[in-house]
Protein backbone atom coordinates (compact mmCIF):
# COMPACT_ATOMS: atom_id res chain seq x y z
CA UNK A 1 0.00 0.00 0.00
CA UNK A 2 1.17 3.58 -0.63
CA UNK A 3 1.28 6.52 1.28
CA UNK A 4 -1.20 8.41 -0.61
CA UNK A 5 -3.70 5.69 -0.84
CA UNK A 6 -3.48 4.84 2.80
CA UNK A 7 -3.59 8.49 3.24
CA UNK A 8 -7.17 9.00 0.83
CA UNK A 9 -8.27 6.01 2.13
CA UNK A 10 -8.04 6.20 5.78
CA UNK A 11 -6.62 9.60 7.20
CA UNK A 12 -9.21 11.32 5.09
CA UNK A 13 -12.71 10.12 5.94
CA UNK A 14 -11.34 9.49 9.80
CA UNK A 15 -10.85 13.23 10.39
CA UNK A 16 -13.90 14.24 8.41
CA UNK A 17 -15.97 12.08 10.56
CA UNK A 18 -14.04 13.63 13.55
CA UNK A 19 -14.64 16.98 12.42
CA UNK A 20 -18.02 16.54 11.61
CA UNK A 21 -18.90 14.98 15.15
CA UNK A 22 -16.94 18.28 16.43
CA UNK A 23 -18.69 20.95 14.71
CA UNK A 24 -22.47 18.62 15.43
CA UNK A 25 -21.16 18.40 19.00
CA UNK A 26 -20.51 22.65 19.26
CA UNK A 27 -24.26 23.41 17.60
CA UNK A 28 -25.51 20.45 20.44
CA UNK A 29 -24.20 22.74 23.04
CA UNK A 30 -25.31 25.91 22.34
CA UNK A 31 -28.64 24.84 21.65
CA UNK A 32 -28.39 22.81 24.84
CA UNK A 33 -26.56 25.81 26.77
CA UNK A 34 -28.15 28.75 25.26
CA UNK A 35 -31.39 29.27 27.51
CA UNK A 36 -29.34 29.60 30.55
CA UNK A 37 -27.25 31.93 29.50
CA UNK A 38 -30.63 33.82 28.28
CA UNK A 39 -32.17 33.28 31.50
CA UNK A 40 -28.68 34.40 33.53
CA UNK A 41 -28.75 37.61 31.83
CA UNK A 42 -32.18 38.59 32.14
CA UNK A 43 -31.85 37.67 36.08
CA UNK A 44 -28.69 39.46 35.86
CA UNK A 45 -30.62 42.50 33.64
CA UNK A 46 -28.00 42.34 31.10
CA UNK A 47 -28.59 41.94 27.15
CA UNK A 48 -26.16 39.92 25.08
CA UNK A 49 -25.02 40.22 21.26
CA UNK A 50 -26.31 36.86 19.66
CA UNK A 51 -22.60 36.20 19.46
CA UNK A 52 -21.91 37.00 22.84
CA UNK A 53 -24.90 34.40 23.41
CA UNK A 54 -22.77 31.92 21.53
CA UNK A 55 -19.43 32.62 23.09
CA UNK A 56 -21.22 32.30 26.61
CA UNK A 57 -22.70 29.45 25.64
CA UNK A 58 -19.72 27.31 25.03
CA UNK A 59 -17.97 28.89 28.43
CA UNK A 60 -20.15 27.94 31.04
CA UNK A 61 -18.83 26.95 34.40
CA UNK A 62 -21.67 23.86 34.65
CA UNK A 63 -23.10 23.70 31.54
CA UNK A 64 -25.79 21.15 30.47
CA UNK A 65 -23.74 19.77 27.75
CA UNK A 66 -19.60 21.13 27.52
CA UNK A 67 -18.00 22.42 24.31
CA UNK A 68 -14.98 20.08 23.09
CA UNK A 69 -12.81 22.29 23.93
CA UNK A 70 -13.57 22.61 27.26
CA UNK A 71 -13.68 19.08 27.72
CA UNK A 72 -10.10 18.98 26.21
CA UNK A 73 -9.35 21.58 28.59
CA UNK A 74 -10.13 19.81 31.60
CA UNK A 75 -8.35 16.34 30.47
CA UNK A 76 -5.45 18.60 30.03
CA UNK A 77 -5.38 20.14 33.35
CA UNK A 78 -6.09 16.82 35.48
CA UNK A 79 -3.33 15.02 33.30
CA UNK A 80 -0.55 17.14 32.65
CA UNK A 81 -1.32 19.63 34.72
CA UNK A 82 -1.55 17.83 38.62
CA UNK A 83 1.32 15.12 40.10
CA UNK A 84 -0.24 11.94 39.52
CA UNK A 85 -0.73 11.31 43.06
CA UNK A 86 -2.94 14.23 43.14
CA UNK A 87 -6.51 13.15 44.30
CA UNK A 88 -7.65 15.30 41.16
CA UNK A 89 -5.45 13.80 38.71
CA UNK A 90 -7.47 11.92 36.36
CA UNK A 91 -4.22 9.83 35.71
CA UNK A 92 -4.59 8.91 39.86
CA UNK A 93 -8.07 7.82 39.12
CA UNK A 94 -7.24 6.11 35.98
CA UNK A 95 -4.62 3.71 37.06
CA UNK A 96 -7.11 2.70 40.15
CA UNK A 97 -9.66 1.84 37.81
CA UNK A 98 -6.98 0.33 35.56
CA UNK A 99 -6.04 -1.93 38.49
CA UNK A 100 -9.15 -3.30 39.21
CA UNK A 101 -10.16 -3.71 35.19
CA UNK A 102 -6.96 -5.86 34.84
CA UNK A 103 -7.00 -7.81 37.97
CA UNK A 104 -10.42 -8.93 37.09
CA UNK A 105 -10.14 -9.00 33.71
CA UNK A 106 -6.92 -11.85 34.31
CA UNK A 107 -9.21 -13.55 36.63
CA UNK A 108 -12.10 -13.77 34.33
CA UNK A 109 -9.85 -14.62 31.63
CA UNK A 110 -8.55 -17.94 33.63
CA UNK A 111 -12.39 -18.75 34.69
CA UNK A 112 -13.56 -18.97 31.73
CA UNK A 113 -10.61 -20.97 30.03
CA UNK A 114 -10.88 -23.19 33.08
CA UNK A 115 -14.74 -23.69 32.60
CA UNK A 116 -14.48 -24.01 28.81
CA UNK A 117 -12.01 -26.19 29.11
CA UNK A 118 -14.49 -28.50 32.00
CA UNK A 119 -17.19 -28.07 29.50
CA UNK A 120 -15.44 -29.47 26.25
CA UNK A 121 -14.29 -32.44 28.04
CA UNK A 122 -17.58 -33.51 30.44
CA UNK A 123 -20.83 -34.03 28.94
CA UNK A 124 -22.16 -33.22 32.42
CA UNK A 125 -20.63 -29.92 32.75
CA UNK A 126 -21.68 -28.76 29.04
CA UNK A 127 -25.30 -29.54 30.30
CA UNK A 128 -25.05 -28.27 33.60
CA UNK A 129 -23.41 -25.55 33.87
CA UNK A 130 -24.22 -24.13 29.95
CA UNK A 131 -26.87 -22.71 31.11
CA UNK A 132 -26.23 -21.04 34.27
CA UNK A 133 -23.63 -19.06 32.64
CA UNK A 134 -25.62 -17.92 29.97
CA UNK A 135 -28.28 -17.23 32.73
CA UNK A 136 -25.45 -15.33 34.71
CA UNK A 137 -25.27 -12.70 32.06
CA UNK A 138 -28.86 -11.79 31.82
CA UNK A 139 -28.81 -10.51 35.62
CA UNK A 140 -28.72 -6.57 34.87
CA UNK A 141 -24.81 -5.91 36.41
CA UNK A 142 -26.49 -2.56 37.91
CA UNK A 143 -27.98 -4.34 40.35
CA UNK A 144 -25.81 -7.02 41.62
CA UNK A 145 -23.02 -4.54 41.41
CA UNK A 146 -24.20 -2.94 45.00
CA UNK A 147 -25.11 -6.10 46.35
CA UNK A 148 -22.41 -8.03 45.97
CA UNK A 149 -19.38 -5.04 47.13
CA UNK A 150 -22.09 -4.72 50.12
CA UNK A 151 -21.78 -8.59 50.95
CA UNK A 152 -18.04 -8.25 50.69
CA UNK A 153 -17.50 -5.38 52.21
CA UNK A 154 -19.64 -6.75 55.21
CA UNK A 155 -17.14 -10.60 55.32
CA UNK A 156 -14.00 -7.88 55.35
CA UNK A 157 -13.42 -7.60 51.31
CA UNK A 158 -12.79 -4.31 50.54
CA UNK A 159 -10.40 -2.24 47.92
CA UNK A 160 -9.82 -3.37 44.91
CA UNK A 161 -10.93 -6.59 45.01
CA UNK A 162 -14.51 -6.40 44.74
CA UNK A 163 -14.51 -4.07 41.80
CA UNK A 164 -12.25 -6.64 40.23
CA UNK A 165 -14.75 -9.14 40.59
CA UNK A 166 -17.18 -7.25 38.84
CA UNK A 167 -14.93 -7.46 35.98
CA UNK A 168 -14.56 -10.86 36.49
CA UNK A 169 -17.95 -11.68 36.31
CA UNK A 170 -18.59 -9.48 32.98
CA UNK A 171 -15.39 -11.16 31.60
CA UNK A 172 -15.44 -14.64 31.97
CA UNK A 173 -18.45 -15.19 30.16
CA UNK A 174 -17.04 -13.72 26.37
CA UNK A 175 -14.22 -16.06 27.45
CA UNK A 176 -16.27 -19.10 28.00
CA UNK A 177 -18.32 -18.80 24.78
CA UNK A 178 -14.87 -18.23 22.57
CA UNK A 179 -13.19 -20.90 24.03
CA UNK A 180 -15.96 -23.84 24.15
CA UNK A 181 -15.97 -23.11 20.34
CA UNK A 182 -12.26 -22.77 19.91
CA UNK A 183 -11.88 -25.89 21.75
CA UNK A 184 -14.03 -27.66 19.36
CA UNK A 185 -12.82 -25.75 16.40
CA UNK A 186 -10.06 -28.73 15.35
CA UNK A 187 -11.35 -30.23 12.05
CA UNK A 188 -12.59 -33.90 12.07
CA UNK A 189 -9.32 -34.89 10.23
CA UNK A 190 -7.00 -33.61 12.62
CA UNK A 191 -8.72 -34.96 15.51
CA UNK A 192 -8.70 -38.31 13.46
CA UNK A 193 -5.33 -37.95 13.05
CA UNK A 194 -4.91 -37.45 16.79
CA UNK A 195 -7.00 -41.29 16.87
CA UNK A 196 -4.55 -42.77 15.10
CA UNK A 197 -1.76 -41.97 17.25
CA UNK A 198 -3.32 -43.21 19.85
CA UNK A 199 -3.20 -39.57 21.57
CA UNK A 200 -4.58 -39.47 24.54
CA UNK A 201 -6.94 -36.60 25.66
CA UNK A 202 -4.25 -34.46 27.77
CA UNK A 203 -1.81 -34.70 24.40
CA UNK A 204 -5.24 -33.69 22.16
CA UNK A 205 -5.71 -30.60 24.42
CA UNK A 206 -2.43 -29.49 24.32
CA UNK A 207 -1.21 -30.31 20.74
CA UNK A 208 -4.05 -29.94 19.15
CA UNK A 209 -7.34 -28.10 20.65
CA UNK A 210 -5.45 -25.21 22.86
CA UNK A 211 -3.43 -24.00 19.77
CA UNK A 212 -6.38 -24.15 17.13
CA UNK A 213 -8.33 -22.19 20.09
CA UNK A 214 -5.77 -19.29 20.07
CA UNK A 215 -7.76 -17.33 17.45
CA UNK A 216 -10.81 -17.43 19.37
CA UNK A 217 -9.53 -16.40 22.50
CA UNK A 218 -8.08 -13.43 21.14
CA UNK A 219 -11.61 -12.20 19.83
CA UNK A 220 -13.12 -13.36 23.33
CA UNK A 221 -10.32 -11.29 25.08
CA UNK A 222 -10.76 -8.13 23.25
CA UNK A 223 -14.19 -8.13 24.24
CA UNK A 224 -13.36 -9.60 27.38
CA UNK A 225 -11.28 -6.41 28.17
CA UNK A 226 -13.49 -3.45 27.40
CA UNK A 227 -16.50 -5.27 29.05
CA UNK A 228 -14.07 -5.48 32.80
CA UNK A 229 -13.34 -1.87 32.38
CA UNK A 230 -16.70 -1.30 32.19
CA UNK A 231 -17.51 -3.55 35.08
CA UNK A 232 -14.43 -1.75 37.54
CA UNK A 233 -16.23 1.30 36.66
CA UNK A 234 -20.27 0.12 37.84
CA UNK A 235 -17.98 -1.57 40.88
CA UNK A 236 -17.23 1.88 41.94
CA UNK A 237 -20.51 3.62 41.95
CA UNK A 238 -21.92 1.75 43.86
CA UNK A 239 -19.69 2.43 47.19
CA UNK A 240 -19.33 6.40 47.12
CA UNK A 241 -15.94 5.59 46.22
CA UNK A 242 -13.53 7.82 46.94
CA UNK A 243 -10.70 6.71 43.56
CA UNK A 244 -10.67 5.66 40.35
CA UNK A 245 -12.97 6.55 37.05
CA UNK A 246 -16.55 5.22 38.74
CA UNK A 247 -15.98 7.71 41.29
CA UNK A 248 -15.06 10.71 39.22
CA UNK A 249 -18.16 10.18 36.97
CA UNK A 250 -20.52 9.62 40.27
CA UNK A 251 -18.92 13.33 42.22
CA UNK A 252 -18.99 14.83 39.23
CA UNK A 253 -22.90 14.53 38.70
CA UNK A 254 -23.08 15.16 42.83
CA UNK A 255 -22.08 18.32 42.00
CA UNK A 256 -23.18 19.05 38.88
CA UNK A 257 -19.62 19.18 37.38
CA UNK A 258 -20.65 18.47 33.76
CA UNK A 259 -17.16 18.73 32.26
CA UNK A 260 -15.35 16.27 35.21
CA UNK A 261 -18.04 13.89 34.41
CA UNK A 262 -17.34 14.10 30.18
CA UNK A 263 -13.63 14.31 30.86
CA UNK A 264 -13.73 11.07 32.61
CA UNK A 265 -15.62 9.55 30.43
CA UNK A 266 -13.61 10.67 27.50
CA UNK A 267 -10.30 8.94 29.77
CA UNK A 268 -12.14 5.70 30.31
CA UNK A 269 -13.00 5.97 26.39
CA UNK A 270 -9.58 5.98 26.08
CA UNK A 271 -8.22 3.05 28.33
CA UNK A 272 -10.89 0.97 27.04
CA UNK A 273 -9.23 2.08 23.42
CA UNK A 274 -5.88 1.88 24.39
CA UNK A 275 -6.40 -1.58 26.30
CA UNK A 276 -8.25 -2.96 23.10
CA UNK A 277 -5.24 -2.15 21.16
CA UNK A 278 -2.80 -4.08 23.76
CA UNK A 279 -4.73 -6.96 23.24
CA UNK A 280 -4.79 -6.87 19.48
CA UNK A 281 -0.63 -5.95 19.48
CA UNK A 282 -0.29 -9.12 21.68
CA UNK A 283 -2.49 -11.07 19.31
CA UNK A 284 -0.62 -10.27 16.32
CA UNK A 285 2.79 -11.07 18.29
CA UNK A 286 1.48 -14.24 19.09
CA UNK A 287 0.08 -15.57 15.83
CA UNK A 288 2.89 -14.60 13.83
CA UNK A 289 5.16 -16.92 16.63
CA UNK A 290 2.60 -19.65 15.97
CA UNK A 291 3.55 -18.97 12.27
CA UNK A 292 0.10 -17.49 10.69
CA UNK A 293 0.50 -16.23 7.51
CA UNK A 294 0.58 -12.36 7.41
CA UNK A 295 -2.71 -11.40 6.96
CA UNK A 296 -2.90 -9.19 3.69
CA UNK A 297 -4.91 -6.16 4.37
CA UNK A 298 -8.01 -4.96 1.78
CA UNK A 299 -7.35 -1.89 0.47
CA UNK B 1 -2.53 -68.40 17.42
CA UNK B 2 -3.45 -70.06 14.14
CA UNK B 3 -0.19 -67.66 12.64
CA UNK B 4 -1.59 -66.49 9.24
CA UNK B 5 0.31 -64.50 7.00
CA UNK B 6 -2.34 -62.22 6.58
CA UNK B 7 -1.97 -58.44 8.21
CA UNK B 8 -5.69 -58.18 7.25
CA UNK B 9 -8.26 -60.90 6.80
CA UNK B 10 -11.96 -59.20 6.30
CA UNK B 11 -15.26 -61.91 6.65
CA UNK B 12 -18.79 -60.54 5.10
CA UNK B 13 -18.04 -57.48 6.30
CA UNK B 14 -20.59 -54.64 6.35
CA UNK B 15 -21.10 -51.26 7.48
CA UNK B 16 -24.85 -48.89 7.31
CA UNK B 17 -24.62 -45.31 8.80
CA UNK B 18 -27.28 -44.00 10.37
CA UNK B 19 -28.42 -40.70 8.77
CA UNK B 20 -30.71 -38.14 9.09
CA UNK B 21 -32.36 -39.72 5.46
CA UNK B 22 -32.49 -43.11 7.00
CA UNK B 23 -29.47 -45.61 6.54
CA UNK B 24 -26.97 -45.78 4.33
CA UNK B 25 -25.45 -48.72 3.16
CA UNK B 26 -21.52 -47.68 3.00
CA UNK B 27 -19.98 -51.37 2.93
CA UNK B 28 -21.38 -54.79 2.11
CA UNK B 29 -20.54 -58.51 1.82
CA UNK B 30 -16.83 -57.73 2.42
CA UNK B 31 -14.36 -60.35 2.21
CA UNK B 32 -10.14 -59.45 1.56
CA UNK B 33 -7.45 -61.05 2.90
CA UNK B 34 -4.10 -58.50 2.77
CA UNK B 35 -0.06 -60.37 3.32
CA UNK B 36 2.39 -59.18 4.53
CA UNK B 37 4.23 -57.06 2.07
CA UNK B 38 1.42 -56.79 -0.32
CA UNK B 39 0.30 -53.40 -2.22
CA UNK B 40 -2.88 -53.23 -2.17
CA UNK B 41 -5.10 -50.91 -4.34
CA UNK B 42 -9.32 -50.10 -3.80
CA UNK B 43 -9.94 -48.73 -6.53
CA UNK B 44 -14.07 -47.34 -7.68
CA UNK B 45 -16.13 -44.61 -8.29
CA UNK B 46 -16.59 -41.95 -5.90
CA UNK B 47 -18.72 -43.04 -2.96
CA UNK B 48 -18.35 -46.81 -3.17
CA UNK B 49 -16.62 -46.91 0.40
CA UNK B 50 -12.83 -47.12 -0.34
CA UNK B 51 -12.39 -44.23 2.28
CA UNK B 52 -14.77 -45.73 4.66
CA UNK B 53 -13.22 -49.12 3.90
CA UNK B 54 -9.81 -48.16 4.98
CA UNK B 55 -11.31 -46.37 7.81
CA UNK B 56 -12.78 -49.22 9.26
CA UNK B 57 -8.96 -50.83 8.81
CA UNK B 58 -7.83 -48.23 10.85
CA UNK B 59 -10.52 -48.45 13.75
CA UNK B 60 -11.64 -44.90 12.82
CA UNK B 61 -14.92 -46.47 11.70
CA UNK B 62 -16.66 -49.51 13.69
CA UNK B 63 -18.47 -52.00 11.10
CA UNK B 64 -21.87 -53.26 11.79
CA UNK B 65 -21.53 -56.59 10.42
CA UNK B 66 -18.89 -59.29 9.83
CA UNK B 67 -15.17 -59.61 11.15
CA UNK B 68 -11.88 -57.87 10.71
CA UNK B 69 -8.56 -58.51 12.13
CA UNK B 70 -5.27 -56.38 11.49
CA UNK B 71 -2.26 -57.87 12.72
CA UNK B 72 -4.31 -60.98 14.15
CA UNK B 73 -6.17 -58.70 16.25
CA UNK B 74 -8.77 -56.14 16.18
CA UNK B 75 -8.42 -53.45 14.80
CA UNK B 76 -8.46 -51.35 18.21
CA UNK B 77 -5.50 -52.85 19.75
CA UNK B 78 -3.97 -52.22 16.27
CA UNK B 79 -4.76 -48.74 16.39
CA UNK B 80 -3.42 -48.75 20.31
CA UNK B 81 -0.46 -50.58 19.49
CA UNK B 82 0.02 -47.81 16.59
CA UNK B 83 0.75 -50.67 14.18
CA UNK B 84 0.06 -48.14 11.22
CA UNK B 85 0.43 -44.91 9.85
CA UNK B 86 -2.45 -43.19 7.87
CA UNK B 87 -2.15 -40.83 5.45
CA UNK B 88 -5.19 -38.52 4.55
CA UNK B 89 -6.61 -37.48 1.62
CA UNK B 90 -5.79 -33.80 2.82
CA UNK B 91 -2.39 -33.24 4.25
CA UNK B 92 -3.88 -32.34 7.60
CA UNK B 93 -0.55 -30.49 8.45
CA UNK B 94 -1.15 -28.80 11.96
CA UNK B 95 -0.95 -24.64 10.24
CA UNK B 96 0.93 -23.73 13.72
CA UNK B 97 4.35 -26.72 13.56
CA UNK B 98 6.68 -25.87 11.49
CA UNK B 99 6.59 -28.97 8.79
CA UNK B 100 9.69 -30.61 11.51
CA UNK B 101 7.20 -30.01 13.96
CA UNK B 102 4.76 -31.68 12.33
CA UNK B 103 6.55 -34.47 11.11
CA UNK B 104 7.33 -34.98 15.24
CA UNK B 105 3.90 -34.77 16.12
CA UNK B 106 3.53 -38.14 16.68
CA UNK B 107 6.55 -38.84 17.91
CA UNK B 108 5.69 -36.21 20.62
CA UNK B 109 3.15 -38.46 21.15
CA UNK B 110 5.60 -41.85 21.10
CA UNK B 111 7.24 -40.13 23.80
CA UNK B 112 10.44 -40.48 21.95
CA UNK B 113 13.48 -38.48 22.69
CA UNK B 114 14.51 -35.20 21.24
CA UNK B 115 17.25 -36.82 19.68
CA UNK B 116 15.44 -40.04 18.41
CA UNK B 117 13.09 -37.23 17.09
CA UNK B 118 15.19 -35.57 15.11
CA UNK B 119 16.84 -38.32 13.50
CA UNK B 120 13.65 -39.75 12.29
CA UNK B 121 12.22 -35.96 11.05
CA UNK B 122 16.08 -35.62 9.08
CA UNK B 123 15.50 -39.18 7.40
CA UNK B 124 12.11 -39.23 6.40
CA UNK B 125 12.19 -35.82 5.11
CA UNK B 126 14.84 -36.43 2.91
CA UNK B 127 12.52 -39.33 2.05
CA UNK B 128 9.83 -37.25 0.58
CA UNK B 129 12.84 -34.67 -0.98
CA UNK B 130 12.09 -32.28 1.50
CA UNK B 131 15.32 -31.74 3.02
CA UNK B 132 15.53 -27.84 3.80
CA UNK B 133 11.85 -27.50 4.66
CA UNK B 134 12.21 -28.40 7.75
CA UNK B 135 10.96 -24.93 9.37
CA UNK B 136 8.65 -23.68 6.59
CA UNK B 137 5.39 -23.52 7.66
CA UNK B 138 2.83 -25.57 5.93
CA UNK B 139 1.29 -22.22 4.23
CA UNK B 140 4.46 -21.67 2.86
CA UNK B 141 4.45 -24.74 0.59
CA UNK B 142 2.64 -26.24 -2.37
CA UNK B 143 -0.16 -29.19 -2.21
CA UNK B 144 2.38 -31.58 -3.55
CA UNK B 145 5.14 -30.47 -1.03
CA UNK B 146 2.24 -30.50 1.72
CA UNK B 147 1.15 -34.34 0.42
CA UNK B 148 4.74 -35.19 0.91
CA UNK B 149 5.10 -33.88 3.95
CA UNK B 150 2.05 -35.63 5.68
CA UNK B 151 3.90 -38.75 4.03
CA UNK B 152 6.95 -37.95 6.15
CA UNK B 153 5.19 -37.36 9.39
CA UNK B 154 3.14 -41.10 8.66
CA UNK B 155 6.52 -42.75 7.67
CA UNK B 156 7.91 -41.50 10.77
CA UNK B 157 5.66 -43.61 13.50
CA UNK B 158 7.67 -46.52 11.04
CA UNK B 159 4.37 -48.65 10.60
CA UNK B 160 5.07 -51.73 9.06
CA UNK B 161 1.23 -51.14 7.58
CA UNK B 162 0.62 -47.95 5.69
CA UNK B 163 -2.89 -46.72 4.96
CA UNK B 164 -3.13 -44.33 2.63
CA UNK B 165 -6.59 -42.42 0.90
CA UNK B 166 -6.02 -40.78 -2.45
CA UNK B 167 -2.92 -39.10 -0.76
CA UNK B 168 -1.64 -38.11 -4.67
CA UNK B 169 -5.22 -37.09 -5.43
CA UNK B 170 -5.06 -33.29 -5.88
CA UNK B 171 -1.79 -33.72 -7.69
CA UNK B 172 -0.69 -32.75 -10.79
CA UNK B 173 0.27 -35.59 -13.46
CA UNK B 174 4.10 -34.92 -13.48
CA UNK B 175 4.37 -34.87 -9.13
CA UNK B 176 1.96 -37.99 -9.30
CA UNK B 177 4.42 -39.94 -11.33
CA UNK B 178 7.32 -38.75 -9.40
CA UNK B 179 5.41 -39.60 -5.90
CA UNK B 180 4.41 -42.61 -7.24
CA UNK B 181 7.99 -43.80 -8.08
CA UNK B 182 9.66 -42.51 -5.06
CA UNK B 183 6.07 -44.93 -2.81
CA UNK B 184 7.43 -47.97 -4.90
CA UNK B 185 10.88 -47.51 -4.36
CA UNK B 186 10.40 -46.79 -0.80
CA UNK B 187 7.79 -50.08 0.05
CA UNK B 188 10.50 -52.31 -2.00
CA UNK B 189 13.20 -50.97 0.06
CA UNK B 190 11.13 -51.48 3.51
CA UNK B 191 8.66 -54.26 2.33
CA UNK B 192 5.78 -52.65 4.39
CA UNK B 193 2.60 -53.72 3.70
CA UNK B 194 0.71 -50.84 2.01
CA UNK B 195 -3.09 -50.37 1.30
CA UNK B 196 -4.03 -47.69 -0.98
CA UNK B 197 -6.79 -45.82 -2.49
CA UNK B 198 -6.84 -44.42 -5.60
CA UNK B 199 -9.72 -43.32 -8.45
CA UNK B 200 -6.81 -43.90 -11.35
CA UNK B 201 -6.47 -47.11 -13.27
CA UNK B 202 -2.40 -46.58 -13.94
CA UNK B 203 -1.95 -45.77 -10.67
CA UNK B 204 -3.32 -48.34 -9.60
CA UNK B 205 -1.67 -50.98 -11.89
CA UNK B 206 1.68 -49.31 -11.54
CA UNK B 207 1.83 -49.47 -7.93
CA UNK B 208 -0.34 -52.44 -7.00
CA UNK B 209 0.45 -56.53 -6.44
CA UNK B 210 -3.42 -56.77 -5.54
CA UNK B 211 -5.78 -54.42 -7.05
CA UNK B 212 -9.36 -54.32 -5.56
CA UNK B 213 -12.18 -53.34 -7.91
CA UNK B 214 -15.32 -51.74 -6.04
CA UNK B 215 -18.30 -50.78 -6.78
CA UNK B 216 -20.80 -48.68 -5.24
CA UNK B 217 -24.70 -48.69 -4.11
CA UNK B 218 -23.93 -51.07 -1.77
CA UNK B 219 -20.04 -50.97 -1.37
CA UNK B 220 -18.82 -53.66 -2.17
CA UNK B 221 -15.84 -55.60 -4.21
CA UNK B 222 -16.66 -56.37 -7.47
CA UNK B 223 -13.51 -57.82 -8.64
CA UNK B 224 -9.65 -58.87 -6.99
CA UNK B 225 -7.06 -58.27 -9.98
CA UNK B 226 -3.93 -60.11 -9.06
CA UNK B 227 -0.63 -58.66 -10.36
CA UNK B 228 1.46 -60.32 -12.69
CA UNK B 229 3.90 -57.37 -12.93
CA UNK B 230 7.22 -58.31 -10.95
CA UNK B 231 7.46 -57.04 -7.72
CA UNK B 232 9.83 -54.82 -6.20
CA UNK B 233 10.65 -51.42 -7.99
CA UNK B 234 9.21 -51.01 -11.47
CA UNK B 235 10.02 -48.06 -14.10
CA UNK B 236 7.67 -45.70 -15.19
CA UNK B 237 7.48 -46.94 -18.62
CA UNK B 238 6.64 -50.21 -18.00
CA UNK B 239 3.16 -48.83 -18.23
CA UNK B 240 3.35 -48.86 -22.45
CA UNK B 241 4.36 -52.92 -22.17
CA UNK B 242 1.46 -55.34 -22.87
CA UNK B 243 1.36 -56.71 -19.08
CA UNK B 244 0.30 -53.56 -17.74
CA UNK B 245 -2.26 -52.71 -20.47
CA UNK B 246 -4.16 -56.29 -19.95
CA UNK B 247 -4.21 -55.60 -16.49
CA UNK B 248 -5.73 -52.00 -16.71
CA UNK B 249 -8.03 -53.43 -19.09
CA UNK B 250 -9.05 -55.82 -16.74
CA UNK B 251 -9.50 -52.92 -14.15
CA UNK B 252 -11.19 -51.26 -16.28
CA UNK B 253 -13.68 -53.56 -17.45
CA UNK B 254 -14.54 -54.46 -13.79
CA UNK B 255 -15.27 -50.78 -13.21
CA UNK B 256 -17.42 -50.44 -16.63
CA UNK B 257 -19.52 -53.74 -15.38
CA UNK B 258 -19.59 -52.84 -11.84
CA UNK B 259 -21.22 -49.14 -12.98
CA UNK B 260 -23.62 -49.93 -15.81
CA UNK B 261 -26.30 -51.46 -13.97
CA UNK B 262 -27.49 -47.61 -12.24
CA UNK B 263 -26.94 -46.03 -15.71
N1 LIG C 1 -19.84 -40.40 8.32
C1 LIG C 1 -20.73 -40.75 7.35
N2 LIG C 1 -22.05 -40.65 7.59
C2 LIG C 1 -22.94 -40.98 6.65
N3 LIG C 1 -22.64 -41.46 5.43
C3 LIG C 1 -21.33 -41.58 5.13
C4 LIG C 1 -20.31 -41.22 6.06
N4 LIG C 1 -19.11 -41.44 5.49
C5 LIG C 1 -19.38 -41.91 4.26
N5 LIG C 1 -20.71 -42.00 4.04
C6 LIG C 1 -21.36 -42.51 2.82
O1 LIG C 1 -20.84 -43.79 2.57
C7 LIG C 1 -20.61 -43.98 1.19
C8 LIG C 1 -19.17 -44.33 0.94
O2 LIG C 1 -18.37 -43.20 1.19
P1 LIG C 1 -16.79 -43.22 1.05
O3 LIG C 1 -16.25 -44.38 1.79
O4 LIG C 1 -16.29 -41.89 1.43
O5 LIG C 1 -16.60 -43.44 -0.52
P2 LIG C 1 -15.30 -43.24 -1.43
O6 LIG C 1 -14.12 -42.99 -0.53
O7 LIG C 1 -15.18 -44.49 -2.21
O8 LIG C 1 -15.58 -42.07 -2.31
C9 LIG C 1 -21.06 -42.71 0.50
O9 LIG C 1 -22.37 -42.88 0.05
C10 LIG C 1 -21.01 -41.68 1.61
O10 LIG C 1 -21.97 -40.69 1.39
MG1 LIG D 1 -12.80 -41.28 -0.40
Amino acid sequence: MTKPTFFRHSVVPVLTVIAAIIALWYVAALFMNHSMVVADAQLKGLAFTPSATWYRSWALDKPLLPAPHQVVAELWRSTAGLSVTSKRSLVYHGWVTLSATLLGFLLGTLLGIFLAIGIVHQKVMDKSLMPWIIASQTVPILAVAPMLIVVLNAIGISGLLPKALISTYLSFFPVVVGMVKGLRSPEAIHLDLMRTYNADDFQVFTKLRWPASVPFLFASLKVGIAISLIGAIVGELPTGAVAGLGARLLSGSYYGQTIQIWAALFAAAFLAGMLVLVVGWSERIVMRLMGARPERRAA
Amino acid sequence: MPASMDVIDIEALSLTFETGDGPVQALSGIDLKIAKGDFVSFIGPSGCGKTTLLRVIADLEQPTGGSISVNGTTPELARLDRAYGYVFQAPALYPWRTIARNVALPLEIMGLTRAQQEERIARNLALVNLTGFEKKYPWQLSGGMQQRASIARALAVEPDLLLMDEPFGALDEIVRDHLNEQLLQLWAKTKKTVVFVTHSIPEAVYLSTKIVVMSPRPGRIHDIVESDLPRGPRPLDIRETPEFLKLAQRVRDGLRAGHSYDD
